[in-house]
Formats: C-alpha cells, sequence, structure tokens
C-alpha cells in the first residue's frame, strides 16, 4: 500500500519534471522555431518527427513550446492563488471580523458557475497569456483561503496559542511563526489542485479559441487541428491531434500522482488505515 | 511594596445562559519573591483570575477593578505595553504542557523565541541561552534537546520546558497553573522541587487544587469557592488553624486525613446561592447563611475568612 502511493509519487514528480524542463529549456530543445513555416500537412519523417500542421509549421517544436506556455500559465496561476489564498484564509480565521468581510467576499464568487463564467469573460478580453492568468486568479484564490480559514479557526484555539501570548507574541508574530507552518501541508495540497485545474481549464478555454493565438499553449494546438477538417478523413490526426491530447493527460496525471503521494505523507492517518488493511 | 496588587477584581463573561460570574470582588497581592498558593476546586474561577492578569481573556469579558503591577495598572495599560510585560515581567506556565507546546518547532527554538520576543537577540545566542535555560531545569545534555521536536519528550519533561519558556526573560512573578496536573508522584515531587529551586528570587502564583504541592511551595495559601476567596492566611495557619468550614473540608479531603468529601457539588457561577455561597453544602449553616453574604473578615494578623462563625 505504502510502497504503491511513493511508486506513483515518484513517477508523478518524474513527469513534472521531464515537462518542467522541455518548457525551461524550450529553445534548445526544439529543431525549429514554432512559427517559421515548411510544407504544410507533412507526414513524420526524420526531418519533421511529429510532421508540420496546416499552415506548415513543425508540430514537436510547437508542442515543445506549447509546455512552456501550459506550465507557466499553471504555475504563475497557482503560486499567486496560493500566497492570495493563504494569506487571506490566515487573516479571515484568525481575526473574526475581517474574516467575515473576506468570507462573504468568498461565498459571492462561490455561487458563480466558475467555467462558464471564465469563458464569458475570455470572451470578451483580448486573448493574451496574461489576460488568461488574471482570469483565472479571480477565481483561483477561493477555495484556499476558505480551507485554510477552517484549518485556522481550529489552530487558533490551541493552548501553544495561547502560551505564545502568554509570552508576549502579537497577533502577527503567532500568524507567521506558528499558525502558518501548521497549514502548510494543506497549501501544498491546494497548490497541486489548483495547478491541475488551471492546466485543464486553460486547455479547454485554448480549445474553444480564447487562447493566446500567438504564444500558443497545447489547448491551441488541438483547437488548430480541430479547425483542420482534414483530420476527420487522413492520419494526421495521430501526430497532430493526439500528442497535445497525451502532454495535458500527462501534467495532469503526474500532478494527480504527486497529490496522491502527499496526502498520505500529510495525513498520516491514511497510513495506518493502510496498515489495517495489510494486518 | 507589593509586587502584584489587586483589588475589587470582577471578570464576568456574558454568555446566553446569563452572566458567568468566574471572579467575584477578590482582593489578593503578591509581595517580592514571595510564592502565593491559590487553591479550589475545578471551576471556581482560578484560571481565569491567571489570564486577567495576563489580560487573555475573550474581548466581551468584562473586566471591573484594578490589578497594580509595580506601580502601573495592568487593565489600562496599552495592549502593546502588556504584550511587553507578559513573559518579561509575568509569565504563565500553562497546565497541560503536551498541548502548549507547537509540535512543528523545535523545542529550543520555542524557548528562544520568549527570549529573542523581548530582548533582540541573535538566532544563535538565543539558542545558547535556550540550552542555558534547559540546563536550569536539569534536561540532560540539553544542547543534543535542543534540536528535538516536543513529541520527543515526555510529559515531566515537557512540564520542564514550560518552565523553562516561563523562566527565559526571568521574569518577576510567575502564575504557574497546575504545574503538577497528570504527572506521577515521582515526577511531580521534583517538579515541585525544581519550582522551589527556580522561585527563590521570582515571586510565584501557584493555582493548583494539590494541598500537598501548596504546602511544600507557599508562603501563604488563599482559598477560593465559587469565585471568590473564602480564607487567606499563610501556609501553617491554613494548615494548622483552618477556620472556613470549605478549608476544612477541603483539608479533610486529602488522603492522608481520612479522604471525607464535601458533599454536594459546587455552584453554577450563573446562579449562585443567596447569602453565603458555601451554605448549601456547609454542615454549619444557619438561619443567617442562607439570607446574609458574609464579609471577609481579618480574625488575627494576616489571617482572613469569610465566615459569619469562625
Amino acid at each position: 500500500m505504502i510502497e504503491g502511493r511513493t511508486i506513483l509519487g515518484s513517477i508523478g514528480l518524474a513527469i513534472l519534471v521531464v515537462f518542467a524542463i522541455v518548457a525551461i529549456l524550450a529553445p534548445h530543445i526544439a529543431p525549429y522555431d514554432p512559427h517559421q513555416m515548411y510544407r504544410p500537412l507533412e507526414h513524420p519523417s526524420s526531418r519533421h518527427l511529429l510532421g508540420t500542421d496546416n499552415i506548415g509549421n513543425d508540430i514537436l517544436s510547437e508542442l515543445i513550446y506549447g509546455t512552456r506556455v501550459s506550465l507557466f500559465i499553471a504555475f504563475v496561476v497557482s503560486v499567486i492563488s496560493m500566497i492570495v489564498g493563504t494569506s487571506l484564509g490566515l487573516i479571515a480565521g484568525y481575526f473574526d471580523k475581517l474574516g467575515f468581510l473576506i468570507m462573504r467576499v468568498v461565498d459571492v464568487f462561490l455561487t458563480i458557475p466558475r467555467l462558464p463564467l471564465i469563458i464569458v469573460i475570455a470572451s470578451f478580453i483580448r486573448p493574451s497569456v496574461w489576460n488568461l492568468i488574471a482570469i483565472f486568479l479571480i477565481f483561483g484564490w477561493l477555495m484556499t483561503a476558505r480551507i485554510i480559514r477552517s484549518e485556522v479557526l481550529t489552530l487558533r484555539r490551541r493552548y501553544y496559542i495561547d502560551a505564545t501570548k502568554m509570552i508576549g507574541g502579537s497577533d502577527c508574530y503567532i500568524l507567521w511563526r506558528h499558525i502558518l507552518p501548521n497549514v502548510v501541508p494543506l497549501v501544498v495540497v491546494q497548490f497541486i489542485m489548483e495547478a491541475t485545474h488551471v492546466i485543464l481549464a486553460e486547455s479547454g478555454l485554448s480549445f474553444l479559441g480564447l487562447g493566446d493565438p500567438i504564444a500558443r499553449s497545447w489547448g491551441m494546438v488541438l483547437h488548430d487541428a480541430f479547425e483542420c477538417p482534414i483530420i476527420y478523413v487522413s492520419d494526421i490526426w495521430m501526430w497532430w491531434m493526439l500528442p497535445p491530447g497525451l502532454c495535458i493527460v500527462f501534467t495532469v496525471l503526474g500532478l494527480t500522482f504527486v497529490g496522491y503521494a502527499l496526502e498520505e505523507t500529510l495525513d498520516p492517518k491514511l497510513k495506518s488505515q493502510a496498515y489495517g488493511r495489510e494486518l | 511594596m507589593n509586587l502584584l496588587e489587586i483589588t475589587d477584581l470582577k471578570t464576568y463573561f456574558p454568555t446566553q445562559d446569563g452572566i458567568v460570574r468566574a471572579v467575584d470582588t477578590i482582593d489578593l497581592s503578591i509581595r517580592e519573591r514571595e510564592t502565593l498558593g491559590l487553591i479550589g476546586e475545578t471551576g471556581c474561577g482560578k484560571t481565569v483570575l491567571g489570564l486577567t492578569i495576563l489580560r487573555l481573556l475573550h474581548p466581551t469579558t468584562t473586566v471591573e477593578g484594578t490589578i497594580i503591577y509595580r506601580g502601573s495598572n495592568l487593565l489600562k495599560i496599552t495592549e502593546a505595553e502588556m504584550r511587553r510585560i507578559r513573559g518579561e515581567e509575568i509569565a504563565m506556565i500553562l497546565q497541560n504542557p503536551t498541548t502548549s507546546l507547537n509540535p512543528v518547532m523545535r523545542v529550543g527554538e520555542q524557548i528562544a523565541e520568549a527570549i529573542r520576543l523581548h530582548q533582540g537577540l541573535s538566532r544563535k545566542d538565543a539558542k545558547e541561552k535556550a540550552i542555558e535555560i534547559l540546563d536550569s531545569v536539569r534536561i540532560p545534555s540539553p544542547s543534543g534537546r535542543v534540536n528535538e521536536y516536543p513529541h520527543e519528550f515526555s510529559g515531566g519533561m515537557k512540564q520542564r520546558v514550560m518552565i523553562a519558556i516561563g523562566l527565559a526573560c526571568d521574569p518577576a512573578l510567575i502564575i504557574a497553573d497546575e504545574p503538577t496536573k497528570g504527572l506521577d508522584v515521582t515526577i511531580k515531587s521534583q517538579i515541585v522541587t525544581l519550582l522551589e529551586e527556580v522561585t527563590e528570587d521570582t515571586a510565584m502564583l501557584l493555582i493548583t487544587h494539590d494541598l500537598g504541592v501548596a504546602r511544600a511551595l507557599c508562603d501563604r495559601i488563599a482559598l477560593m469557592y465559587a469565585g471568590e476567596l473564602v480564607e487567606y492566611a499563610t501556609t501553617r495557619e491554613i494548615f494548622e488553624n483552618p477556620l472556613h468550614p470549605y478549608t476544612r473540608g477541603f483539608l479533610g479531603s486529602l488522603p492522608s486525613n481520612g479522604l471525607v468529601p464535601i458533599p454536594g457539588m459546587s455552584p453554577s457561577l450563573i446562579n449562585l446561592p443567596d447569602g453565603c455561597r458555601f451554605h448549601p453544602r456547609c454542615d454549619h449553616a444557619k438561619a443567617i447563611c442562607q439570607k446574609k453574604h458574609p464579609d471577609m473578615i481579618e480574625i488575627e494578623d494576616g489571617h482572613f475568612v469569610r465566615c459569619f462563625h469562625a
């Protein structure tokens, strides 16, 4: 049981590391400039490993640069959501009046269906990477803030918080030194969940044609493929449509595996259950 | 001069069922270097009194009266001044060492933070001081143990760590809230010895319901019942010449005195009985006890009691 989780976690981490390296070293790895045009709709060959698309761009290079775009958006959104959500969650959990205010804002935002609104907003503003990031950020911090708050609500009643007050610790000091370290596990899990969500949502938006047409993500490559009717009648879908889809699937799988493995490290109760089953 | 002078202190909690009068008109003073025992049953307001002194109660609590510490009224000063006093001037040792230490922080850091909050020492100096303090509370190989986490310490050791945190800034007054609760007899006597040593130059308010511990440590003892003091005298007087029926009952309930329980239950702090608060449980209760609330009277020099029949 435990072994299984660790192995899955390692696999997930390996997948993510590979994608991260690809994203960082994209210009060095990609065989061609993704905007450079060659003969369109070429089949895979030693010159173009995944062939070319309908306007003659090398699909492999597009995918490699797409990794950069997809991961960059997911990373930036998750990091900012994590920082904002955690800070607001800490404040909301610790200070009652401010917390009430923050949570009512969260409630209002949570009643709005997330994806449809994102689609509506995205279709009204100029599609670009930074605009996409901004749209995802509107909703990214909500769940983190709420989950962190509920944890802080129980943490602040612990005796060691009283003990810290008794040696003269201020509220900010207590939040930073005593409460924050105790919510880190939750923050990590939320970070992974948010990254997974953004990868999928960004692919979805791009697939609908609402992504950045210049910096093309995996979703955008998929979108281009589906725009081109020829994929329905020839083998070309195998190297045009399948690879970006697999990239998305593997990234999400990698994140999920890591999350699954961390779940146990962060919640030792799962471990004892695993032992119980073995016995 | 008294180090701490409490006059007319009232701590009331408003609740849905009514006002809880946890501390009701208490007068108490602690001299420099003195150990004062505050004794009473569970729920009589002992801990609340300690928390009131440090101003750590929920903001909806009403506190009246004065708490004069070295000339300044603790109930009037600003929160920032109060924070300076907490830990540096008045330290509190909590009753649950196991839950009063942060599980994700090294023991040394938790001692060092008390020092760093007040003295602005560097991380390294504070750690060295933490080792010194751990050594002074008799923790073996302190230089190694500062880097351990609370779960690696036993119950008695954790209580030593709590005492170390309390002592970290050399406070003038330590409020020890049942420091021997939940410890076995051997460890308990070790902790009592330790407290005796470390409070030689420090005043201590010892909150406990353990008369044995109080007898070993205290110069004077105050008995508390249902939010108010009922008897207040030197330790010797309390043990040799107890005047209040509650004090006598408390002494009689000691194992060495035959384990005779006091009949009845301590009253709810919302609906206090009329007259003397102890009269429903008192053998000597007369008509007057049901009607009139007795005042604290000084029977002998320094021996106060709240009873009509003393």
